[in-house]
C-alpha cells in the first residue's frame, strides 16, 4: 500500500497496576490501518479489545496507554487533551460494541440519540439532524426509519439494535470504525445481515475498519488482513484469503480446534500452549 | 514482575496466592485481599481507626477516666474546659465531662452492638424468606414491613418505649423494632435477583431444600450488603439512642449516656456551651467514623467484584 | 429402550393474557446412551425443555419420562441422582462465595455419599483439574476451568443422563475444544446419555447423533447428523440455519 495510512501505531502498550505488580494487557503492538478491513483475532485475555479501546484512549485510570507512535493521519492522539479527544471519538473514529443493549440509552428514543450525536459533532440544526438520522437508518436497511426514530431501545430486537448502533456510529461519517465483536450477541441468521451492512457501508464510504473478534472463520471471510493476537502481542499477520496457509502454531491450533459442519472429526485437536509464544517479539502489522 | 514486600515476603506471598492449599489457606487469602482493598481506602481506615480507638476507650474506661463519672462537686459546677483537672470542663452538678464521655462510650457501644445484631438479623430472616418463598408469604411479610415503615422512626420508637418503660434495654429494643424493615427490604430485593440465578438452580438440582438454600447460599450473599447498610445506619442509631436519651426515655440519669448529657446541657447552652457541645462532638465523631467505614466496606464486600 | 421420552410437551410462562407458550407439542425420544441435540435460535424454547424436565419450570403439560418412569410435578432426590444438568454460563452457575471444595462437598453430602475427600479428588481428576484447584474460589478460575467444575458437580451424583445447556457458548474456541473432548470422553467412560442444547450447529453435529430443530417453540424438523452434514433439510428454516452456519466459508463469501 503506497498511500499514507489512516492510523499508524507503533509499540502500543496498555498497563494496569495490580497487587502482584504491573500487568501488561497489550505488550508492544505495531500496525497500520489504511482504507481496508483489518481483523484482530484472539481469545479472551489476548488484549484485542484493549487494543481497540487504547486507540480511542478509553482505558480508565489507573490503566495506562503508552506508544512510540499513535497517530491518526499525522495527529498524535496521545498528546491530545480530553476535550480534543472527545471530538476525535465519534467524529473521526467510531466504535461499535458487542451488545447494543448496554450501548443505547434506555430512556431516550432512538431518533433523539442519533440526532444528539450528530448535532454534538457537527452543530447542525435539528431539521438537518433529523434528515441525516433517517437517511442513516435507511442506510442500515431499516425499512421504516420514521417509526424507528420514535421507538425506544427495548422495543428493538438484538439485530435491529445493533444496526441502530451502526447507524449511530456512522452518522458523523468517521474515517475509521472499530467494531468490537459486533455480532457475537446476535443469532446466527441475523449475524450475516449485520455483517453485510457493515461491509457495504465501509466499502461505499472508503472507511478503515478494525474488526475485533474471537471467530477466526468469520474474520477470514470478512476482512482483508488479519492480525492474530496472543497474550498482548501479535503472533502472526496474514492476508485473510491465505489464512489456511498460516504458519504460527497458535493460529493453526485455533483453526484445528473448531468443530466444522462440513468435515467431521472424531476428536477436536486441543491447542497446546507454548510458553515461548508469550515471550517472542510481537510481529509488526505495519505496511 | 511482582513487587514483593521485603520485610515479610513469605507471609505476603502465601496470602496473595492464587493456589490455596487448604480450606484455611483459602479463607485467609480471601480475608487478606479484602483487607488490602480496605486499606487502600484512606477514609475507611480513618473511620476504622476512630472506632478501634473508641473500643479501646470503652474497654479501659476505669483506667483512662481521670475521675468518677458520677462524683458530684457542686462547688466546681459548670467549670469551663481547661480548668485544673477538668480538661473538658464540668457539668451542672460538677461532674467531669471527659470522664462521663469515656464511660458513656460503653453505653453507646452497648446500644450500637445490640441494635446491629437484632435489626439486620430480623430483617435478613424476614426478607430472605419472603423473597425466596414468594406468593402469600411474601405478601403478608411485606405488608407487615410496610406498616412499620409507615411510621416515622423516632415516633414509633417513642411509642414502644412509652409502652415498655424507659431504660437502655427497652430503648435498644424499640430502636431495633423500628430499624429492621429497611433491612428486610434490602434482603428481599437481593434474594429476588439471587433466587433465579444459575447457581441456585444448580443446588436445587442436587435436591437441596429451601431452608438450606436460604441459609447456606442466599445469606452469605445478602449479608455483605446488609453489613454495609448497618455501618451506614449506625450513625442514625446513635442519634436515635441519643434522641431517646435526650427525651428522658433512654438511659436514665445519672448514667452518662451521650444523648442524655446533651439534654442536661441544653439548659445552659448559652452560658456554658461545653456541657452540650462535648457529647455532641463525640456523637458526631463516632457517627462519621461509621459512615466512612461503611463506604469502604462497600468496596470490599461487593460480591460482584472479581477479586483480582 | 428410550432413556428420555417427551410426548406432546407444552411449556408456558405466565397466566391468562400474559401467557407465553415457550414450547408447543414437543415430541421426541432419546435412546439410552445416545447424544441428542436441540438446535434453535434464542427464544426458540430449546433450553425451556431442559428446565421443565428438571423441574425448574413447573408450568407444563404433556408427558415426560426418564428411564420409563413418568414424571409428576415434583422432582425427588432420586430423580436428581439420575439426571443432572450443566448450565450455559460458567460465570453464573458457580456461587461466587463458595470454593470448589465447598461446591463439590455440598453436592456429595446432599446425595448421601461417604468418603467425600476421596471423591472430590476423584471428580477433579475426572474433569482434568488437579488437586491444586480444590480450594480455589470461582474468581480464581478461568472460564474453561469453571465449566469443568460445573461438569464435576453434575457428575458427582453419578447420573445416567446429563443435560447440557449450551455448555461451551461462553468459552473461547480452544477451550471449547477441550470441554467438548472432555464431554465426549466422559460419555464413553460413564455410559451417559446426553441431551444437548446449542445454537451452534457445528458443535451439535460434532457431539450428537440426532437433532431436533426448534423455531418459536415448535420442533420443525428432526435430522440425523448425516443429513445435517450433507445439508439435506426439508424445512426452509433449517436450511437457512445450515447455510448461515457454514456461510462463512471463504469460498461462499465475496471476499477478495
Amino acid at each position: 500500500m503506497s498511500e499514507k495510512p489512516l492510523l499508524d501505531i507503533k509499540n502500543l502498550r496498555v498497563t494496569f497496576p495490580t497487587r502482584q505488580g504491573e500487568f501488561e494487557a497489550v505488550r508492544g503492538v505495531s500496525f497500520t490501518l489504511g482504507r481496508e478491513r483489518l481483523g484482530i483475532v484472539g481469545e479472551s485475555g489476548s488484549g484485542k479489545s484493549m487494543t481497540g479501546r487504547a486507540i480511542l484512549r478509553l482505558i480508565r485510570p489507573p490503566g495506562r496507554v503508552e506508544a512510540d507512535r499513535l497517530e491518526l493521519e499525522g495527529i498524535d492522539l496521545l498528546s491530545l487533551d480530553e476535550k480534543a479527544m472527545q471530538k476525535i471519538r465519534g467524529q473521526r473514529i467510531s466504535m461499535v460494541m458487542q451488545d447494543p443493549k448496554f450501548s443505547l440509552n434506555p430512556v431516550m428514543n432512538i431518533g433523539d440519540q442519533i440526532m444528539e450525536i450528530y448535532r454534538f459533532h457537527t452543530g447542525a440544526s435539528k431539521k438537518a439532524a433529523y434528515e441525516k438520522a433517517t437517511e442513516m437508518l435507511e442506510a442500515v436497511s431499516i425499512r421504516d426509519p420514521e417509526r424507528v426514530m420514535r421507538a425506544y431501545p427495548h422495543e428493538m430486537s438484538g439485530g435491529m439494535g445493533q444496526r441502530i448502533m451502526i447507524a449511530m456510529m456512522l452518522v458523523t461519517e468517521p474515517e475509521i470504525l472499530i467494531a468490537d465483536e459486533p455480532t457475537s450477541a446476535l443469532d446466527v441468521s441475523v449475524q450475516t445481515q449485520v455483517l453485510s451492512i457493515i461491509d457495504r457501508l465501509v466499502r461505499e464510504r472508503g472507511m478503515g475498519l478494525i474488526f475485533i473478534s474471537h471467530d477466526l472463520n468469520l474474520v477470514s471471510a470478512f476482512c482483508d488482513r488479519i492480525l492474530i493476537m496472543y497474550a498482548g502481542r501479535i503472533v502472526e499477520v496474514c492476508e485473510a484469503a491465505r489464512l489456511n496457509e498460516a504458519t504460527h502454531p497458535y493460529t493453526r491450533g485455533l483453526l484445528g480446534s473448531l468443530p466444522r459442519l462440513d468435515e467431521p472429526r472424531k476428536r477436536l485437536s486441543v491447542l497446546q500452549r507454548d510458553a515461548d509464544w508469550r515471550e517472542t517479539e510481537s510481529v509488526s502489522g505495519r505496511q | 514482575m511482582s513487587q514483593t514486600d521485603t520485610r515479610k515476603p513469605t507471609l505476603r506471598e502465601w496470602l496473595l496466592t492464587d493456589t490455596p492449599t487448604s480450606r484455611f489457606h483459602a479463607r485467609m487469602a480471601a480475608l487478606y485481599n479484602g483487607w488490602l482493598t480496605l486499606r487502600s481506602n484512606t477514609m475507611a481506615m480513618i473511620g476504622l481507626g476512630i472506632l478501634l480507638f473508641l473500643l479501646l476507650i470503652a474497654a479501659f474506661a476505669p483506667w483512662i477516666a481521670p475521675m468518677d463519672p458520677l462524683a458530684q462537686d457542686l462547688g466546681g459546677r459548670l467549670a469551663p474546659p481547661g480548668t485544673d483537672g477538668h480538661i473538658l470542663g464540668t457539668d451542672s452538678l460538677g461532674r467531669d465531662i471527659l470522664s462521663r464521655l469515656i464511660y458513656g462510650s460503653r453505653i453507646t457501644l452497648y446500644i450500637v452492638t445490640l441494635v446491629a445484631i437484632i435489626a439486620p438479623g430480623v430483617g435478613l430472616l424476614v426478607g430472605t424468606v419472603s423473597g425466596y418463598i414468594g406468593g402469600w408469604t411474601d405478601a403478608i411479610l411485606m405488608r407487615i414491613t410496610d406498616i412499620f415503615l409507615a411510621f416515622p422512626r423516632l415516633v414509633l420508637a417513642l411509642a414502644f418505649v412509652a409502652a415498655l418503660g424507659a431504660g437502655i434495654e427497652n430503648a435498644v429494643l424499640a430502636i431495633s423494632i423500628t430499624a429492621w424493615p429497611p433491612y428486610a427490604r434490602i434482603a428481599r430485593a437481593e434474594t429476588l435477583t439471587i433466587r433465579n440465578s444459575d447457581y441456585i438452580s444448580a443446588v436445587k438440582l442436587q435436591g437441596a431444600r429451601p431452608l438450606r438454600i436460604i441459609t447456606k447460599h442466599i445469606w452469605p450473599l445478602c449479608i455483605s450488603s446488609l453489613i454495609v447498610r448497618v455501618t451506614l445506619d449506625m450513625a442514625g442509631v446513635i442519634l436515635a439512642a441519643a434522641g431517646l436519651g435526650f427525651l428522658g426515655l433512654g438511659a436514665q440519669p445519672p448514667s452518662p449516656e451521650w444523648g442524655a448529657m446533651i439534654a442536661e446541657g441544653r439548659r445552659f447552652i448559652l452560658d456554658s456551651w461545653w456541657v452540650a457541645t462535648m457529647p455532641g462532638l463525640a456523637i458526631f465523631t463516632v457517627s462519621l467514623a461509621f459512615n466512612l467505614l461503611g463506604d469502604g466496606l462497600r468496596d470490599v464486600l461487593d460480591p460482584k467484584e472479581g477479586g483480582s | 429402550m428410550s432413556e428420555l421420552h417427551f410426548k406432546d410437551l407444552n411449556v408456558w410462562f405466565g397466566e391468562g393474557a400474559d401467557r407465553v407458550d415457550a414450547v408447543k407439542h414437543a415430541t421426541f425420544d432419546v435412546p439410552s446412551g445416545a447424544s441428542f441435540g436441540l438446535v434453535g435460535e434464542s427464544g426458540s424454547g430449546k433450553s425451556t425443555i431442559l428446565r421443565a424436565l428438571v423441574g425448574l419450570v413447573p408450568t407444563w403439560s404433556g408427558k415426560m419420562s426418564v428411564g420409563g418412569k413418568q414424571l409428576g410435578p415434583k422432582r425427588t432426590r432420586e430423580f436428581f441422582k439420575e439426571v443432572q444438568m450443566v448450565f450455559q454460563d460458567p460465570y453464573a452457575s458457580l456461587h461466587p462465595r463458595h470454593s470448589v471444595d465447598q461446591v463439590l462437598g455440598e453436592t456429595l453430602k446432599l446425595h448421601g455419599f461417604r468418603g467425600i475427600d476421596k471423591r472430590i479428588e476423584k471428580l477433579l481428576a475426572d474433569v482434568g483439574l488437579g488437586p491444586a484447584f480444590r480450594f480455589r474460589y470461582p474468581h480464581q478460575l478461568s472460564g474453561g476451568q469453571r465449566q469443568r467444575v460445573a461438569i464435576a458437580r453434575a457428575l458427582a451424583p453419578e447420573p445416567t443422563v446429563l443435560l447440557l445447556d449450551e455448555p461451551t457458548s461462553a468459552l473461547d474456541v480452544s477451550v471449547q475444544a477441550e470441554v467438548l473432548n472432555l464431554l465426549a470422553d466422559l460419555r464413553e467412560e460413564h455410559k451417559l446419555t446426553y441431551l444437548m442444547v446449542s445454537h451452534d450447529l457445528a458443535v451439535v453435529a460434532h457431539m450428537c447423533e440426532a437433532t431436533a430443530v426448534m423455531q418459536n417453540g415448535e420442533i420443525v424438523e428432526m435430522l440425523s447428523v448425516e443429513d445435517m452434514r450433507a445439508m439435506r433439510a426439508k424445512n426452509p428454516y433449517t436450511q437457512h440455519l445450515l447455510e448461515s452456519a457454514s456461510g462463512y466459508n471463504p469460498s461462499a463469501e465475496q471476499s477478495a
